[in-house]
């Protein structure tokens, strides 16, 4: 009951602006090739289901492939930094540049590169979604509270025990945060790797019909494509809440029921 | 023939890395079960002394004994902080087991003396709750379940109660005599409450503004077990002031003498 009634405002407001939407294309006369009506672009939705469903797939793999990358690859290197000052004053540099470059400039290159298209379109989702979860665990795994650690000291714990008992513990909100923000990313960088790279490759995903479709002025089928990312990207922040709730929600604050 | 103090603090400085001189000259001894409060001003390096005598701080001049620094088992000092410290993530249950797990041992093998020690402090009904749904007082109990729970030789309290109301202090304060009784652990607790020194302590020492020192010592006489009555009795009243007084020379003479802040 609770859930339904925090979604229906958003509920409303949504239908509202679809609503509007439709009214002004129908009242003012727009054309479909200019902006088509919300009915037209869920008719295009259905007529093209098939080969959008195929490239829906491709985009969904190479995401949350980037995603999954980004997740054991940002975590694994904050926790080598976390024990090691040095490894993380010799590295750090490497993830900052990476974080600072545009992927659009240096998707090109990664594309002559690797040869496989998918993979280098999943190392350069990878590339652009793994450094909030590194930053973010990085900071987590210092933000332990200090008394604990004394508490550790005083009953003698080893590296390990300090490490999977109190630095990952206390990261994780940090971690979780680093994740919300990796997940629109690597949506983000899977799909401007994928505009680098043309229909390159024998599987194209949402990007490539979104490209294809703007050569012939097929925007009603552009909308599909693009309804298709939002609603990935959407998901995506929706998994990323319900894990956070999942995780935190009985112990820290960010997920604690609000008293205001 | 007497036996050798637990805790032994000879001549002790305490100088940090910027030049400041916390501790000049601290002595000071506990004996085994003996129950000995540390008071005086804020910022005199009360906690500086527990910090030294559990090994988490070194000193930087004189000589410092005690079971954390002689190599004693990993259990056998606990510390209670100021605040709770308790890992929010974790049940009372696994916050109370995390000393014996540190030293190895498995859930199942520390369940029985975790379950005992939390009964004992009156939080049974509570293992499963997460410390963000425990009042201050709860929070505080689970935190000396979790310093008991190693049966240690030497229990250092940091102004443990000075957070919570009146009300929940006093009993708090009833009930770490009684837990002190029941375990024969030596405390050293520090305060800054001369009415929480006189009523839990047989020896209160008093130090000065920093650099800290022990300036005064007092003897509490009043046998144990201390019921809520001697808090209003003239004898509670007279230490009290005795106390007060020390106190107050010794922040006086602090104020007076040049010191050494570099």
């Amino acid at each position: 009951m609770n859930a339904v009634k925090r979604a229906w405002l958003p509920a409303l407001v949504l239908l509202g602006l679809l609503g509007g939407w439709e009214a002004l294309v129908r009242l003012a006369s727009i054309p479909a090739y200019t902006l088509p009506a919300p009915s037209l672009v869920a008719a295009t939705l259905w007529q093209h289901a098939p080969s959008l469903a195929a490239s829906w797939w491709f985009t969904l793999k190479v995401t949350f492939g980037a995603l999954a990358l980004a997740v054991a690859g940002g975590a694994l290197i904050a926790a080598v930094f976390a024990m090691s000052p040095s490894a993380e004053r010799a590295l750090f540099p490497v993830a900052v540049v990476l974080q600072v470059t545009p992927i659009v400039a240096v998707a090109p290159l990664i594309l002559i590169y690797v040869e496989s298209t998918t993979a280098a379109l999943l190392l350069c989702a990878w590339i652009v979604a793994f450094f909030p979860v590194l930053a973010n665990t990085v900071v987590g795994l210092r933000a332990a509270d200090p008394q604990l650690h004394d508490l550790f000291r005083l009953h003698r714990a080893t590296r390990w025990q300090r490490l999977a008992l109190l630095r990952l513990p206390a990261a994780l909100p940090y971690f979780m945060a680093g994740l919300k923000i990796s997940g629109g990313l690597s949506l983000i960088g899977a799909v401007t790797a994928e505009m680098v790279a043309g229909a390159a490759g024998r599987e194209t995903g949402l990007a490539s019909r979104i490209l294809e479709a703007s050569f012939r002025t097929e925007t009603p089928k552009m909308f599909a494509a693009l309804t298709l990312l939002v609603a990935t990207g959407v998901m995506i922040f929706w998994l990323s809440n319900a894990l956070s709730r999942r995780l935190l929600g009985h112990w820290h604050a960010s997920e604690l029921p609000r008293r205001d | 023939m007497p036996t050798l103090p637990l805790i032994a603090v000879d001549r002790v400085d305490k100088r940090f890395p910027g030049g400041l001189l916390a501790l000049s000259a601290v002595s000071m001894t506990v004996a085994a079960g003996e129950f000995v409060s540390l008071l005086g001003p804020s910022g005199c390096g009360k906690s500086t002394v527990l910090r030294l005598v559990a090994g988490l701080d070194d000193a930087s001049a004189g000589s410092l004994r005690s079971p954390a620094r002689d190599g004693g088992g990993s259990g056998q000092t606990a510390f209670v902080f100021q605040e709770p410290t308790l890992m929010p993530w974790a049940t009372v249950f696994d916050n109370v087991w995390l000393p014996l797990r540190l030293q190895g041992l498995r859930r199942g093998d520390a369940a029985p003396r975790v379950h005992q020690v939390l009964a004992d402090v009156g939080l049974a009904e509570f293992e499963r709750a997460y410390p963000a749904a425990l009042s201050g007082g709860m929070k505080m109990r689970a935190s000396i379940a979790r310093a008991l729970v190693t049966r240690p030789r030497v229990l250092l309290m940091d102004e443990p109660f000075a957070a919570l109301d009146e009300i929940t202090r006093q009993r708090l304060d009833a009930d770490l005599l009684h837990w002190w009784q029941q375990q024969g652990v030596a405390a050293l607790f520090v305060t800054h409450s001369v009415a929480e020194a006189v009523f839990l302590s047989q020896r209160v020492l008093v130090m000065t503004a920093r650099p800290g020192r022990v300036a005064a010592e007092l003897a509490v006489a009043e046998p144990y077990p201390r019921s809520a009555e001697f808090r209003l009795s003239p004898r509670f009243a007279a230490a009290c002031r005795t106390l007060g007084q020390a106190l107050e020379s010794a922040s006086a003479e602090a104020d007076s003498s040049p010191g050494d802040g570099r």
